[in-house]
């Protein structure tokens, strides 16, 4: 199983002209037929026809999302293509606080970021020992690991519900965020046992002969060796938990509890009556350009991570 | 290495097992037990009815339809997404124009478009479906209006709002947004293929169609085989309740008429809006049997020698 460089040799340096539009009209100008003959030229104009086509309904629907969100609620009626009559900020300060959009961000960081950080430590503990140990029982506990990845989550929602309320779990941030660390162990400890399995075992043999005990070795020595795998599947919990929305639709109804995406569809049904559409859009781009700015920037580890599970 | 290694073991396992056997094992457990009895959800009081409510359920006409929709989305969505992503993936490897000394050659700019197309994977399901509400909103969307800009103003289906075509409103939606990590996918594996490969049947003859069938897909089965289970589990589960919950209309979602309701949207209904969870674990149930069946035919059909390389 190779799991750590699978989606690297795909990555190619972008054109250097950065933009669908230019790379088109550059190739698809006549050029000297050489040796290759046409059957080259009139695919790679179809290629880049069907290419930049998708490209466009890709950005197509954010973009415009953007711009609606800078519209006065008429103009979003009444003309919803044409472009803004000024910028109108004032519905993205009126989603940060009277939609509670802040409140919503403020509830997703705190969850995430303890489900996160829960995670990767649980996950990596049992991916450590269920990789290195042999012991009785390992194979069924991994099994019994694994199987929660094929499970559809609804079926098991309904009573976890009741658990939770009989816990006074129900609408709280750390129970959710336990749910979300037991929902996340069974690809991370996957992933990770396939990543420590990797590891050579003379560097932790070294660090036990000098007298660090199995968690010392654990700590001191095996986890920062770790790093890139916990990295990749950081990154892909991070946007599995971020944009969660089953989990908290059943389990988090609370109002001062909401998380991200549960407050902004909330948002959009209370529209019925309240009519603040702008704000609305305003929200739903608050709530998209920070993890599109991140993906921008990391792309190339949100890529591997994301990809890494597939491909085994 | 024995001194203290089962402490150690135990130490470091208890308490990850304990949180995933307290809140995914015991409550998949329950559940099957929970069907067969005749628990509301709202009193702790039930009793065992047998197979009571599964024999309701074969009476249930929604709950016949919500298979026949989920049914649906498991056979179309990876057949529409996987194909798609296979098609883009190799015009974005194979369909470049021929550089000097190599057979063939990927399009120029082919990291910007994998860049673009995967934004639909790092959003939130939930922000893509509200983004497509608002697009198929027959009277002041995105997509009517745009029909109306470009004099098409006679065409102005109802989409979400009508029974034949809310259902493939809500697929379009799901294939739009996972298209990207498919192409990506299967790029990576296409760029591992050796390019000698081609050569070798470039020279003899075979143009870029045939390489596609004889080469690349069946050096690529394995990541097909595996991205279109992902993509059925995925059209079968939390994906597929999100984008019909909150997309499609009536009080949950489901409409109109039950034309696109879900099995995984059905039993949040019966559980957490009718106040019937031991009906709403039943379908549960059904739903489980239905992703285990579909993992099992993709596998057997999908068996072939393993082809190293």
């Amino acid at each position: 199983m190779k799991t750590t460089d699978t989606a690297t040799p795909g990555v190619e340096t972008p054109g250097p002209s950065g933009g669908p539009g230019p790379a088109v009209a550059k190739t698809a100008a006549p050029t000297p037929p050489k040796e290759s003959g046409k059957e080259g030229a009139v695919l790679n104009v179809f290629s880049h026809g069907v290419l930049v086509i998708w490209a466009i309904m890709v950005v197509m629907p954010l973009l415009w999302a953007v711009m609606t969100s800078f519209k006065t609620d008429r103009a979003i009626f009444t003309s919803p293509w044409s472009l803004p009559d000024g910028l109108h900020f004032e519905n993205w300060s009126r989603a940060w606080s009277q939609a509670h959009m802040s409140d919503y961000f403020m509830n997703t960081i705190v969850v995430v970021g303890g489900s996160l950080i829960g995670t990767l430590l649980l996950g990596s503990m049992a991916a450590y020992v269920l990789a290195r140990f042999d012991f009785p029982g390992n194979r069924f506990i991994y099994f019994l690991f694994i199987g929660g990845m094929s499970f559809p989550i609804i079926l098991a929602l309904v009573p976890l519900f009741y658990v939770m309320q009989n816990m006074a779990l129900l609408n709280t941030p750390h129970g959710l965020i336990l749910v979300y660390i037991a929902y996340s162990l069974p690809f991370t400890v996957f992933f990770l046992t396939a990543f420590f399995r990797t590891l050579p075992s003379s560097v932790a043999e070294a660090a036990f002969v000098d007298g660090a005990s199995h968690t010392r070795t654990f700590f001191q020595v095996m986890l920062p060796m770790a790093r890139p795998g916990l990295i990749s599947v950081g990154i892909f919990n991070f946007l599995g938990q971020w944009n969660q929305y089953l989990l908290p639709t059943v389990l988090n109804t609370e109002q001062d509890e909401k998380v991200l995406s549960q407050g902004l569809v909330q948002l959009a049904t209370s529209q019925g009556y309240k009519g603040d559409w702008s704000g609305l859009f305003a929200g739903l781009v608050m709530a998209m350009l920070p993890v599109l700015a991140a993906y921008i920037i990391f792309q190339r580890q949100v890529v591997a991570g994301l990809t890494a599970g597939a491909v085994k | 290495m024995q001194h203290g290694k089962y402490r150690f073991i135990v130490g470091f396992l208890a308490a990850p097992l304990a949180l995933y056997a307290l809140f995914v094992i015991w409550p998949f457990i329950q559940s099957i037990y929970y069907s067969l009895t005749d628990w509301s959800g709202l009193s702790p009081e039930f009793g065992f009815v047998g197979f009571d409510n599964y024999s309701r359920m074969l009476d249930d006409e929604i709950f016949w339809k919500s298979l026949q929709h989920s049914l649906t989305l498991a056979v179309v969505l990876p057949l529409v997404t996987v194909g798609l992503a296979l098609f883009f993936a190799f015009m974005l490897n194979v369909g470049g124009r021929r550089r000097r000394g190599a057979a063939i050659a990927g399009v120029r700019g082919s990291g910007f478009y994998k860049i673009v197309y995967f934004f639909p994977q790092v959003l939130s399901i939930a922000i893509v479906a509200l983004l497509f509400q608002f697009a198929y909103n027959p009277n002041s969307g995105a997509i009517n209006s745009g029909l109306k800009l470009v004099g098409l103003g006679s065409i102005q289906p109802d989409w979400l709002g009508d029974p034949n075509l809310a259902l493939i409103c809500v697929m379009a939606v799901l294939v739009w947004s996972t298209v990207g990590f498919f192409v990506v996918l299967f790029s990576a594996g296409m760029a591992s293929i050796p390019r000698d490969f081609y050569e070798a049947a470039l020279l003899d003859g075979a143009n870029r169609f045939t390489t596609f069938f004889k080469i690349t897909l069946p050096l690529l089965w394995d990541t097909v085989q595996s991205g279109w289970i992902y993509m059925g589990i995925l059209a079968l589960g939390a994906e597929s309740f999100a984008v019909v919950q909150i997309m499609t209309v009536g009080p949950n979602g489901g409409g109109p008429d039950y034309s696109t309701v879900v099995l995984p949207l059905y039993v949040y209904q019966k559980a957490f809006r009718d106040g019937q969870a031991a009906y709403a674990t039943t379908i549960g149930v059904a739903l489980l049997l239905v992703t285990l069946a579909f993992a099992a035919i993709v596998m057997k059909l999908g068996r072939r020698e393993r082809l190293e390389f």
